[in-house]
């Protein structure tokens, strides 16, 4: 069935492809920085710690019934490049820190990636054709001896290999002076904003040279800091609305058409704090990762350290729905803070029809929160369970006590394999989800 | 103390964390510089209040025996046993710092092992403040990546460290320029 469907207990997932090295000793420069579908899944980008986008596109042609979609790489460019701030002796990471594709237009396809710096505007375009028959060069580009022009001819296109060709078209540079977290196309598809740390700035797809600022929250003086901008993103269709999320755990949703400089929010999303979970870390696990709205524009979804939580945007004092994404961490948390673990910014994203919001985990686990019936389920992307349509078993980790047959228990999870980055096709239930170095595709089981 | 141990630990690692992030490549996340200094600031917290309490304790601990001496004599009179204390370091300490000794002498005498912590602390404060640079600089605790320039103020180092009562100022000390410093940097 076509349909973005529930993701529910009656969905089951299969393994369909997996991209990237299969060697253990992963090259820092190709770990997967983000991932993302394009509006009509049919293409798919991830960009990596190297600065480079990988696109892969739906092949539909050679889609059958048992194996519905496969992608293949379909463009690879060096987005970024490592640079070098002189006035700050500071090395700019090359990393893509987010892609989002603009809404396609014309034949051509655009993304904006940006690093911690700088966002660029790129073009994909395919050429499947080439003038031939000039007048003055010879076929493979030198210029023919004028003697030897006796006739004219009119070039004429023929067909060629497809090649696609990608191109910057626009960069957005030196608006930030902290670094960029988060992109976001606005629905009038001529505006999208950027934020970093602490300022949140608009800007015009056709102009470069200049951006408006729309939040501010730095401090006269720094030393009375405390909270930075995690991530924001533009509400999908009121092209006047955006939210941010802090690292003390607030949603602020701001109205552009309120005032030029949104400082001052329209409705602050804020749960208090559950006194009996207080600890040293506290701070660090409520601070919000991801956000990100559903489609139907009525709810968006926060993802902090140790949960997720789904805000209806007319409720503003606490969350609709919560769930625990690996609550057998909450003991752990010292042990998480000396291996840096506990500094994870892990993503998330909802299915096509809003029914499922998916995000990662550790030891290579996702979790699939099904809402209606408030089912959900933990898989894992392993090489092991990637044998062609073999269906995934939902995983079980034991937080305490005996350990079940099947179980892993928490101290036995690998914390160098996480999930960070997950995406969701926006009609099917196709998922993609990136672990170190790797991009696995599932799907759903068809029978 | 179990909460006082991991207070300082969490304290120790978050210096350390801070310091890593200085070298890391595309220089200091503010958002991460931002998280550690509260976790740190929090277990300075921690730390100090159980610091307080057990000196609220000890003084509670003494306190019931001033009571029955100073039945039988003058109020401003503590035990003999605490007065002479004071009174050997007070002469030991006021040469070098007569001015400032007079400025911070608490108002009530039986308050006896009160101003002698005191004042151990501003004599330290004193010498720390002329050093604080090195010390922030080079905390025992990390590998030193070059050689001491300065072998007597390493000396002077070593010595607040080592002696008991001024173990946790030392610590205190680094908090006290880290936890800001991390921010200014911007």
């Amino acid at each position: 069935m076509a349909g973005a469907g529930g993701g529910g207990n009656d969905v089951q997932w299969c393994f369909s492809q997996v991209k990237g090295a299969i060697d253990d000793d992963v090259a820092e420069a190709d770990i997967i920085s983000t991932v993302e579908f394009n509006h009509s899944g049919e293409l798919l980008a991830t960009g990596d710690k190297g600065g480079r986008v990988v696109i892969f596109q739906q092949d539909i042609e050679k889609s059958q019934p048992q194996c519905r979609s496969e992608y293949n790489v379909y463009s690879t460019f060096q987005s970024h490049e490592p640079e070098f701030d002189y006035l700050k002796s500071l090395e700019i990471e090359e990393k893509i820190n987010k892609i989002r594709w603009l809404p396609q237009k014309n034949a051509a396809q655009f993304l904006l990636s940006t690093n911690d710096k700088t966002i660029k505007l790129w073009k994909i375009s395919e050429r499947d054709k080439r003038p031939e028959g000039y007048n003055l060069k010879e076929e493979d580009g030198r210029y023919r001896d004028n003697s030897t022009i006796t006739t004219l001819r009119v070039p004429v296109f023929r067909p060629m290999d497809l090649m696609v060709e990608a191109s910057p078209r626009r960069i957005f540079a030196n608006a930030h002076t902290y670094h960029i977290n988060s992109i976001s196309v606005n629905s009038d598809n001529e505006t999208y904003l950027s934020a970093d740390d602490l300022r949140i700035n608009l800007w015009h797809l056709e102009i470069t040279d200049r951006s408006f600022n729309v939040v501010d929250i730095k401090p006269a003086n720094m030393e009375e800091l405390t909270e930075v901008i995690t991530a924001a993103e533009f509400h999908p269709h009121q092209c006047n609305t955006f939210v941010y999320s802090s690292s003390k755990g607030t949603i602020r949703l701001c109205d552009m058409r309120a005032s030029a400089l949104c400082d001052k929010h329209s409705k602050l999303f804020e749960e208090p704090e559950d006194p009996s979970n207080r600890s040293f870390f506290s701070e660090i696990i409520s601070s919000i990762s991801d956000v990100k709205f559903s489609h139907s524009g009525r709810y968006m979804m926060t993802r902090d350290y140790l949960s997720v939580k789904i805000w209806d945007l007319n409720m503003e004092n606490r969350p609709v729905e919560t769930y625990q994404v690996h609550e057998y961490l909450r003991s752990k948390l010292c042990s998480l803070y000396e291996n840096d673990c506990i500094f994870d910014k892990f993503e998330c994203c909802w299915n096509g029809n809003d029914s499922v919001v998916m995000t990662g985990s550790y030891n290579n686990f996702f979790r699939m929160l099904e809402r209606t019936q408030r089912h959900d389920v933990t898989l894992e992307a392993s090489r092991e369970c990637s044998k062609p349509r073999q269906v995934l078993k939902p995983r079980r980790v034991c937080a305490g006590g005996k350990r079940k047959k099947d179980e892993i228990s928490v101290d036995s999870l690998d914390f160098n394999k996480k999930i960070l980055h997950t995406a969701w096709h926006p009609q099917e239930n196709v998922i993609a989800v990136a672990t170190t170095n790797n991009l696995y595709i599932f799907q759903e089981k068809v029978n | 103390m179990n909460l006082n141990e991991e207070a300082k630990r969490i304290m120790a690692i978050s210096i350390s964390k801070l310091y890593s992030s200085r070298t890391q490549r595309g220089g200091l996340r503010l958002h991460r510089s931002l998280l550690l200094s509260l976790v740190m600031r929090s277990a300075r917290d921690i730390y100090h209040s159980v610091q307080v309490l057990n000196e609220t304790a000890e003084q509670q601990h003494t306190v019931p025996c001033e009571p029955q001496e100073t039945v039988i004599e003058e109020p401003m009179d503590t035990s003999t046993d605490q007065t002479v204390p004071d009174v050997s370091i007070e002469s030991t300490e006021t040469d070098p710092t007569t001015d400032e000794e007079a400025d911070i002498k608490p108002p009530k005498a039986e308050d006896g092992e009160w101003d002698k912590e005191n004042r151990d602390w501003a004599q330290c404060d004193r010498h720390s403040r002329k050093r604080r640079g090195k010390a922030a600089a080079e905390p025992e605790f990390l590998p030193s990546k070059k050689a001491r320039m300065d072998t007597e103020d390493d000396r002077r180092v070593g010595v607040l460290r080592s002696s008991n009562g001024n173990c946790c100022r030392s610590v205190e000390i680094l908090t006290q320029i880290s936890v800001p410093s991390a921010i200014e940097a911007f």
